[in-house]
């Protein structure tokens, strides 16, 4: 048993499929570097991440898959789903193996497994386009905190550049700890000191815009105002709009002044 | 803008336009413009859901609720006692400008009482669009409602500016009409329909030709049935829905199922549930003829005027077309596949997909996801050939009933009890 550590990155995991090929390894397990369980195992291969072994792999299953199933590996490796960097190699170990294209064979464990996961990942991407709530300060940033499951920031980032071209913009990922930054010409990863404190209400208010408070009221207003109590759904509310994104949204943050 | 003032304002015109149902912001195609505000998605974006469960995409306003039309099921009625507002065409700017870069909403749904005349009001919705559009450069959704009676011309430029334009026929019949909306003309809803088409296809040809002709409603035009206000049953309400699909190529027909909100005695009592389960059936049964290849006639008829209530109509009519099964789905089309009940039209593909590598069999089907309980009923494997025994549709229909729960079940019995 071979356990392979990786920078936690796509680049990386292909690197660290290139290099289980390279080595012949046969029974490998998948650590991520900021994992502390590496002493369980005798066997440890440290995987430096080398575009040029990463790219490829990358054209291997470029050859082997159409656009969206290539697509599909890399919104899969996005879910985060535990193991899905192993699941992911067992996928291409079958990718590699079979002459034709396997990503419709959706009876083999593997393919629903991946489709699955890119299918979460995209789900909650089209959620974040959907639910980030943007604040304004009073140097005009417009700004929104999220908590996604999966690391769809590479995701929706073009989305946002391309819809709020003409405001400065920037969407903090409190879960995977990083954000992205459009300065009105391009967008930036940033890391951000970020702790429980700042998001305090008292900070906030100092930082907001004049107009901020009232334009949530008005959000507020407008979305109890279309309700229509008599076909009340709850259970359909929750469904499209699961509990854990509640804490981000402004609509359903009772505003504690009123 | 006065913040109290706006905010009674936002409250009463968003309670007064929430009862038209549509709110997609699908289908159109504007790009961001010179690096100006917003953008149209083309699959569209729900930003929150009600607690009824509904989409909310679109900033959804009346301009006004002052009306000089006294439609019975319409709570903005001359007659009805409630509080009226106005915005002002500043105050619609503002707020869409203003919930829109804070990622609230796709767009604009603007709507209005009729005040003093349809040209007058149409000149008003048209004026903000134009506002939105040129003065401020925004590129989000728009949606207009065309009002009955507005002239070509205010038509036309409503086309310029918006993604959608929606006129609502509100009663499946003319007779309906008369006997609620006396100040309605149904020739008058039905004319705008046809300009709008007309602009709308032309739009289409010129863009062949001429890749940077101007938008015209790109996201085509639209309309809204009230349904179990008045007595017209399914088959009447979907033939409707059918002629607007086909002659006047509209995107989308909206069911609305009435929410009693009045004392005359023509309509439903205040207190009578909304017709919920009839209105789903016949949205399920709008996507059977939208997306699944199926013919109104084939859905209700003469013989079976309204679509079932506790089951879906595709499982109806499979019931009613028992010998076109058991289906092989390892060797029959796509097409047969999407209509066996239990299996979606993204089931069905994935089926399409699947089979190419092997011979599927229960197991297979089960992982995919497929309702395998109702859709057993209707399957036959090439191998091994195990095929159900013979059941009659009445045997099937008790069997999936037993074993499913449906969602309704709770307000079933109390609901169908008004049938």
């Amino acid at each position: 048993m071979t356990q392979v550590v990786y920078d936690s990155t796509y680049e990386g995991w292909l690197t660290a499929v290139f290099e289980i090929y390279e080595y012949k390894f046969t029974d490998v397990v998948f650590a991520k570097e900021d994992a502390s369980n590496s002493l369980l195992f005798s066997n440890l291969h440290m995987v430096a991440t080398d575009i040029e072994k990463a790219k490829r792999v990358f054209d291997g299953l470029k050859k082997r898959l159409s656009a969206s199933g290539l697509e599909m590996v890399y919104h899969a490796f996005l879910s985060e789903i535990n193991k899905m960097d192993e699941i992911l190699f067992q996928f291409v170990k079958y990718v590699f193996a079979s002459s034709g294209n396997v990503e419709g064979d959706l009876s083999n464990n593997e393919v629903l497994a991946v489709r699955k996961a890119a299918h979460l990942t995209h789900r909650e991407s089209h959620r974040m386009k959907a639910f980030i709530r943007f604040q304004l300060t009073k140097d005009q940033l417009y700004y929104a905190i999220i908590e996604p499951d999966c690391d769809v920031l590479p995701l929706i980032k073009d989305h946002f550049k391309k819809r709020y071209a003409d405001q400065r913009w920037l969407i903090y990922d409190a879960k995977h700890k990083y954000g992205v930054y459009y300065d009105l010409e391009n967008v930036e990863t940033v890391q951000l000191q970020f702790d429980s404190k700042s998001n305090s209400s008292q900070i906030l208010a100092e930082i907001a815009d004049e107009q901020e408070g009232f334009f949530q009221d008005l959000w507020r207003r407008y979305f109890s105002s279309v309700n229509i109590e008599s076909r009340k759904n709850m259970k359909l509310h929750i469904q499209h709009m699961p509990k854990r994104y509640w804490k981000n949204l402004v609509e359903k943050i009772p505003n504690i002044k009123n | 803008m006065v913040h109290e003032r706006v905010m009674e304002k936002l409250a009463i015109l968003a309670d007064a336009a929430k009862y038209d149902v549509s709110c997609s912001s699908s289908n159109s195609n504007r790009q961001n413009k010179d690096k100006g505000l917003g953008n149209a998605s083309a699959h569209g974006i729900c930003h929150a859901y009600t607690e009824d469960g509904r989409c909310v995409s679109l900033l959804k306003i009346l301009l006004t609720n002052h009306c000089i039309f006294d439609c019975a099921y319409c709570v903005s009625r001359k007659s009805n006692d409630v509080k009226r507002a106005a915005f002002t065409v500043q105050e619609v700017v503002d707020l869409t400008i203003g919930f829109y870069r804070r990622n609230y909403i796709e767009g604009l749904f603007l709507s209005s009482g009729i005040f003093d005349n349809p040209d007058y009001t149409m000149e008003r919705l048209v004026r903000i669009a134009k506002k939105l559009r040129l003065e401020e450069n925004f590129n989000g959704y728009i949606h207009l409602k065309a009002i009955p009676g507005a002239s070509d011309e205010l038509l036309q430029q409503a086309g310029m500016y918006a993604d959608r334009l929606s006129v609502n026929v509100e009663m499946p019949t003319e007779q309906s009409l008369k006997l609620l909306a006396p100040d309605k003309n149904h020739k008058d809803v039905i004319k705008p329909m046809v300009y709008l088409k007309n602009g709308i296809s032309e739009y289409k040809e010129e863009k062949k030709r001429n890749y940077k002709t101007p938008l015209f409603a790109p996201a085509g035009q639209s309309t809204q049935m009230v349904i179990g206000a008045t007595k017209e049953n399914d088959l009447e309400i979907l033939g409707m829905a059918n002629y607007f699909y086909e002659q006047m190529n509209m995107r989308r027909v909206y069911y609305s199922g009435y929410v009693p909100i009045s004392y005359d005695e023509r309509l439903p009592a205040i207190g009578t549930p909304v017709p919920m389960i009839r209105e789903n059936r016949l949205y399920q049964a709008d996507w059977l003829v939208r997306f699944y290849g199926f013919n109104v006639n084939e859905i209700v008829g003469f013989d079976h005027p309204n679509l079932d209530l506790d089951i879906d109509p595709k499982l109806g009519w499979a019931l009613r077309n028992l010998h076109q099964f058991p289906v092989d789905i390892n060797l029959a089309e796509l097409e047969l596949i999407q209509r066996i009940p239990g299996i979606g039209f993204l089931s069905a593909k994935k089926i399409v997909e699947a089979r190419k590598f092997k011979k599927l069999q229960p197991y297979d089907l089960k992982k995919l996801g497929i309702a395998y309980s109702r859709a057993k009923y209707f399957l036959a494997f090439a191998s091994p050939f195990s095929l159900q025994k013979d059941l009659t549709s009445v045997q099937i229909k008790n069997h999936i009933l037993n074993f499913q729960k449906s969602k309704y079940q709770n307000n079933f019995s109390n609901q169908l009890a008004l049938f």
